[in-house]
């Protein structure tokens, strides 16, 4: 279904207007949770927006490290109980690439304004 | 006024009437208490701000006390009995940290409770890391809290009583149960949790009283710099190194990355402020060690919040804060495999 407005532009003007005309009226704890609603709003359409690309990306990089097939939340089992398990090289260049793939997809979407984040993504497409 | 408001205004008046009975045993009958008021900080406890006029001069005071005198969880080593007492501790041992005036007993009628000084400054990081006021303070703080951390260290651990105690390896275990039982798959953290095993901290170390969550965001600062340490609640005994280690997890510098030591200075700084005062040699090594434990143990207070959430504990706040363990995830690539980036 591609109704319109998306969901992402859905998203957008809800979080626009608890900022611009809900939180001027508001003060102290209420105000606080305002923000960070208008916030939670901006992480979904975030997720929204990239969550299903990056999942493929996940789910490929899993299937050719692991050698295996199933579902991401299956490899993902998979893959803890080999690095428990000492299985793998913690060193690895296919494993850290993976892990480090992933964490920044997360970030993209959880808490693109961290500090970490920014800096590991510096100059890359999407800097912000 | 609805019951929920009804019942809290009730609550406030019977503090501030066993309050008063407190306040009149210590000062004398004649002292009366004023301006009394909840402070929004102090997320696990309440935090009363009220003065107390004497014969000489109006006395600042704080009660600190567990939520509606009650404590949440009764651990053995932890609670606000044990916090007067370190404190006291920790004062006598010229730390930076405010006078406990009195513990409360359970006669008192306040429950888990115990009065201080109330010191005045800014609490707030983004003040102290960016107010053109704290300029001077943010040239010195780095090195203070590092002599902070080493006079903190000289307690005395027999005197501090009942302390959690813990090995470095006993800590990455009971870590790792509390994510176990999380029931969460986290790549990161079981790559982490290896790279922790395999690399414990020798044990060759003076099992000290470590502050246990010694940061921005929970001392006191004025413009000339370090005024007090706060919030004892995590204090337990272990590796000195955690607490130079826990200060410059990324999530204290508020932003300001190049700047370890809380957002405000050098590892350098903060580890010649230590040496100094302490005449023991830092080994950046182990601290590197519990630096990245803490960004794990961050991590997983941040997951806990999500299956708290997830299990019926209802905010907005909660919510959002069990979305940040991808943060911590990302500073452990970062501390522990910054290599690994190349390739990504």
């Amino acid at each position: 279904m591609r109704e319109q407005p998306t969901a992402v532009e859905l998203l957008d003007i809800v979080a626009e207007f608890l900022r611009a005309e809900v939180l001027p009226a508001l003060s102290g704890r209420t105000a606080f949770h305002t923000r960070v609603a208008a916030n939670v709003l901006d992480m979904v359409r975030r997720e929204v927006a990239l969550g299903p690309g990056a999942l493929v990306g996940e789910a490929e990089r899993l299937r050719s490290l692991l050698g295996s097939d199933g579902d991401v939340a299956d490899l993902n089992h998979e893959l803890c109980e080999r690095i428990a398990g000492g299985d793998v090289d913690l060193f690895d260049a296919d494993l850290l690439d993976h892990l480090w793939k992933t964490t920044i997809d997360t970030v993209a979407i959880d808490q693109p304004k961290y500090a970490t984040y920014r800096r590991a993504t510096a100059g890359e497409p999407g800097d912000a | 006024m609805d019951d929920a408001s009804d019942r809290l205004a009730a609550a406030e008046t019977a503090l501030a009437t066993a309050l008063q009975g407190v306040v009149g045993r210590l000062y004398g009958a004649g002292a009366q208490i004023k301006a009394l008021q909840r402070l929004s900080g102090g997320a696990m406890q309440e935090l009363w701000a009220f003065d107390v006029p004497t014969g000489d001069g109006v006395r600042e005071l704080i009660l600190r006390r567990s939520p509606g005198g009650v404590a949440k969880r009764q651990v053995p080593g932890t609670g606000m009995e044990m916090e007067a007492r370190v404190l006291r501790l920790a004062v006598a041992a010229g730390v930076p940290a405010p006078r406990v005036e009195y513990a409360m007993t359970p006669s008192d009628g306040l429950g888990s409770a115990y009065i201080m000084e109330r010191i005045p400054g800014e609490t707030l990081a983004p003040r102290i890391l960016r107010g053109p006021e704290y300029a001077q303070a943010r040239t010195r703080l780095a090195f203070q809290l590092g002599a902070a951390a080493a006079k903190i260290h000289r307690i005395d651990v027999d005197a501090a009583g009942d302390l959690n105690r813990a090995t470095p390896a006993e800590s990455v275990a009971s870590a790792y149960e509390r994510y176990r039982a999380l029931g969460m798959d986290r790549p990161v953290f079981e790559w982490a949790f290896r790279w922790f095993r395999d690399h414990i901290p020798s044990a060759d170390f003076k099992p000290s009283v470590v502050h246990g969550d010694l940061r921005t965001g929970n001392i006191i600062v004025g413009p000339e710099g370090l005024r007090s340490v706060l919030d004892w609640e995590a204090t337990h005994v272990g590796d000195p190194m955690e607490d130079l280690a826990w200060l410059c997890i990324p999530p204290w510098r508020f932003g300001e990355l190049d700047k370890p030591a809380g957002g405000v200075g050098t590892r350098e700084e903060l580890f010649a402020g230590y040496e100094a005062e302490s005449g023991q040699k830092v080994d950046p090594e182990r601290v590197r060690f519990w630096e990245a434990f803490g960004s794990l143990r961050w991590g997983l207070a941040t997951a806990l919040m999500a299956r708290d959430f997830q299990a019926g504990d209802r905010s907005v706040e909660r919510a959002a804060i069990g979305r940040r363990t991808s943060e911590n995830e990302i500073d452990l690539l970062a501390i522990l495999a910054p290599e690994g980036r190349a390739h990504a």
